[in-house]
């Protein structure tokens, strides 16, 4: 039975933190940005796991874990400030919270 | 062309289209829902790679809890379809190239890097997923025990951070 190389395990995870960075740079909505940090993240879990697997060694899978796990606070951090934001702005659109910019 | 060939080709395009679904949809709620296409899948290609705990903690910890967070807040918000606002000339012009650039050395950067190369060829080790489970919990709580409080740590700052935001002001 032939594996698949961890390259092209890499190259997606490449592919998809390239789609995250897009999504992060061209989307308004700030619900959608965060989703596009979790597309990152996940992108890095996968090169994580990929090299576990190539070297054989286990340490990678404990540090997706606290990937995992600090992806799952920050999530529920960023959402309760987008939810303030969306009570003060009444918007979800970046571009109106603009109070820093000079 | 193997079963795990097709395996990973197939759950890698659903990857990439869910993705590409993410950036394209007008509705919050349409890209959160291609994003839970793309743990799933990811959850699958972990299963692949023998990483079967793992894969089960994506599909209940990030497909299950933190993508519901993500659709609660958007059913809360009553998020509708995105503003389109004027983007500046510059982003059309150079931000797309510069994008594709970034995608393109980072996929070459990890393909042909000396790294990638050795551990592409080492590779064909067999599969060790009767016993990776145990071995990653014994690593846990013992080499890593520390990391882990601290994460537990971490885990109460957040819900102290998320319910101190969210409290209606007085």
């Amino acid at each position: 039975m032939s594996v698949v190389p961890i390259s092209y395990y890499l190259v997606l995870s490449a592919v998809l933190f390239g789609l995250g960075v897009v999504a992060f740079v061209f989307k308004r909505n700030i619900i959608t940005i965060f989703m596009s940090i979790e597309l990152m993240l996940n992108a890095v879990n996968l090169a994580f796991v990929a090299f576990a697997r190539a070297h054989n060694q286990l340490d990678g899978l404990v540090f997706v874990f606290f990937v995992i796990v600090v992806a799952a606070a920050e999530a529920a951090v960023g959402l309760a400030i987008v939810i303030t934001i969306a009570q003060n702005r009444r918007s979800l659109n970046v571009e109106k919270v603009d109070l820093l910019k000079f | 062309m193997s079963i795990p060939f097709i395996l990973f080709f197939v759950f890698a395009l659903v990857a990439v289209g869910g993705a590409i679904m993410l950036i394209v949809a007008r509705e919050p709620i349409h890209s959160a829902l291609s994003l839970v296409l793309v743990m799933v899948a990811l959850a699958a290609l972990y299963l692949l790679l023998g990483a079967e705990f793992i894969s089960a903690v994506q599909v209940i910890v990030y497909a299950g809890a933190v993508m519901v967070l993500f659709v609660f807040v958007i059913m809360l918000l009553n998020a509708g379809i995105e503003e389109r606002t004027n983007y500046s000339q510059m982003a059309k012009y150079a931000g797309l190239p510069l994008a594709i650039l970034l995608l393109f050395s980072l996929a070459h950067w990890m393909a042909h890097s000396a790294i990638g190369a050795t551990v592409a060829n080492g590779a064909g080790a067999p599969n060790q997923a009767a016993v990776s489970t145990r071995e990653l919990s014994s690593m846990l709580f013992q080499k890593y025990l520390f990391p882990f409080e601290a994460t537990s740590i971490l885990i109460l700052i957040a819900i102290l951070g998320a319910l101190v935001l969210a409290k209606r002001p007085e």
